[in-house]
């Protein structure tokens, strides 16, 4: 059974105030809060088993690396993932993606291609460029329309024997559009292509089943689930993983070391060079297991007449625009109103205690297309209520009397 | 008045509101009675980096003293300009580079001059005072 106001009691910072005001907080795409279970897992780490993992035989060090284990199990159930080595704990989406994209600096030719789609984060651009740069293989875009869908023909025809790697977001982080993924996917692998898709986004909003959407890596960051920041998740196919060069060189990844040469350790280990992220791995476990105690079809529902609710009130105010129209969408809404920069509704908004995202989302292609400097973006999670859906509405109304 | 004077009387005028919200609505006054500048100084080259708005700064040598015009698309930030070229505009450069910026704390816009509000108020407090310096060189030759 949802409740709202029990939920809400799990997060002890929804009871601050912001410049005198309860906050609102309504940047949960940026990152989500966090509940007392989670942070108290990082406190009883520290207090009662804080010790390196995989290498002592002392008891202290036992319990800690049978626990983080525990949790690399707990993110494997929760994605149906085949084998809980093709996990790699990573400290987040951006690591993540790195790690593929320096194991196809080996792998690509000059002249292969790379598909990325127009809505990504500048994190799933950068390193394809320098990647693109190392190679010389080629990026190619998938372009979107103006409901902020990605363009599926399009996408079709820039598929050829050349692509290697095709890379999209789950959900857009500026838009809030759910991408179809298992489409995409079905369609590279009609190529021979690999699929990378970023899940930052979507994790906290929908439950995915890895091995039935048959992704060839799947990444994702704690902290946007829940979880702590600093720790993520690289999911790969084992064949894949296989062949991918590691990352960084360290502690923990090897297997054997000699002056003339170094094997590496099996995975998942060897993308795990050096000391993980403990504390934060095992409070990642804990974050998917609060997020299951509640459950992704009832955070689903509440969530999508959050934002029906949202997004009628939204538009009833005259010379709001909302970028990213398509039914498919999550969490997310990106508005301006005609005439005012969104950095001064930011401020006015911040200033009744509601927090919200101004600016380019670190998507500027995105900006690009609509031809705007940026937005103001409202994204929401399950403990939010319609009660700061009708404050923030309050506030960007006062904002637009003011500014205009 | 000096650059002191104005700046007290800065002080003077902003101490009269009681609240937050009365203090932006003068702010967004006094942007939108900020003078436009000519679209030929809204080039690339004039644009201050570090700003979520745009801000482009003008300066021009008159004699002994520096006369700033800017612009920005976003009208807070253009209130926010408008209290800088009040305060630093006709000034020696020597005085521009000797100022200090405590008023802005004393106005109560003490929160933009915090760096991750990325609204461009340390940026364009920078390329002011690198205007002053440029000038002062040139002066000094």
């Amino acid at each position: 059974m949802f409740d709202i106001n029990i939920i809400r009691k799990d997060f002890p910072i929804l009871n601050r105030e912001v410049n005198g005001k309860p906050l609102v907080y309504l940047d949960n795409a940026a990152t989500s809060q966090k509940p007392q279970i989670v942070i108290d897992s990082i406190v009883d780490y520290y207090s009662n088993y804080n010790a390196n993992i995989h290498r002592g035989v002392h008891t202290l060090s036992q319990e800690a690396t049978d626990v983080y284990e525990i949790a690399r199990k707990k993110i494997q159930k929760h994605f149906n993932i085949k084998e809980s080595k093709e996990v790699i704990f990573t400290s987040g989406t951006t690591h993540s993606i790195n790690i593929v994209a320096n194991g196809y600096a080996e792998i690509l030719q000059k002249g292969d291609e790379i598909i990325v789609s127009a809505m990504e984060h500048h994190s799933n651009i950068v390193p394809w460029q320098m990647l693109c740069e190392r190679t010389g293989a080629v990026l190619k875009v998938i372009p979107i329309n103006s409901e902020g869908e990605l363009i599926l023909s399009e996408y079709e025809k820039l598929l050829s024997e050349k692509t290697k790697l095709v890379f999209v977001n789950h959900v857009s982080n500026a838009l809030g559009t759910i991408n179809p993924i298992e489409i995409i996917i079905e369609k590279a692998h009609s190529f021979n292509a690999a699929v990378l898709v970023d899940g930052a986004q979507a994790c906290s909003h929908i439950k995915v089943d890895l091995q039935k959407i048959d992704v060839d890596y799947y990444v994702t960051s704690a902290h946007k689930m829940c979880g702590p920041t600093g720790v993520g998740m690289l999911y790969g196919k084992k064949e894949l993983l296989n062949q991918l060069q590691p990352y960084q060189g360290g502690g923990e990844m090897i297997k054997e070391v000699t002056f003339e040469k170094t094997t590496y350790a099996d995975l998942p280990h060897k993308f795990e060079a050096g000391t993980p992220n403990i504390s934060g791995g095992i409070a990642f476990g804990v974050a998917i297991d609060y997020l299951n105690s509640i459950g992704f079809d009832e955070i689903a529902n509440y969530e999508d007449e959050l934002i029906a609710y949202a997004t009628q009130q939204l538009l009833a105010i005259e010379g709001l625009k909302i970028y990213g129209t398509s039914q498919y969408k999550t969490s997310v809404i990106s508005f301006n109103i005609e005439g005012i920069h969104p950095y001064d509704i930011g401020t006015i908004v911040d200033k009744l205690g509601i927090a919200v995202r101004t600016g380019h989302h670190c998507a500027q292609p995105i900006m690009e297309f609509y031809k705007i400097p940026g937005t103001v973006r409202a994204s929401f999670s399950f403990y939010n209520t319609k009660e700061e859906v009708d404050v923030l509405v309050n506030a960007v109304k006062k904002a637009k009397m003011m500014l205009q | 008045m000096n650059i002191k004077e104005i700046q007290e009387e800065l002080i003077d005028e902003f101490s009269m509101f009681d609240d937050w919200m009365e203090r932006y609505e003068y702010m967004i006054e006094l942007g939108k009675s900020l003078p436009l500048i000519s679209e030929e100084d809204k080039s690339d080259d004039k644009l201050i980096k570090g700003c979520q708005s745009k801000v482009w700064l003008h300066a021009e040598l008159n004699d002994d003293t520096i006369s700033f015009t800017a612009d920005s698309d976003a009208i807070i930030t253009k209130g926010i300009i408008a209290i800088l070229l009040r305060v630093f505009s006709n000034q020696k450069p020597e005085v521009i580079l000797n100022a200090n910026t405590d008023f802005i704390d004393e106005i109560g816009l003490k929160e933009h001059l915090s760096p991750t509000r990325a609204n461009g108020l340390v940026s364009m407090i920078k390329q002011l005072k690198l205007y002053a310096l440029a000038f002062q060189t040139q002066l000094n030759q």
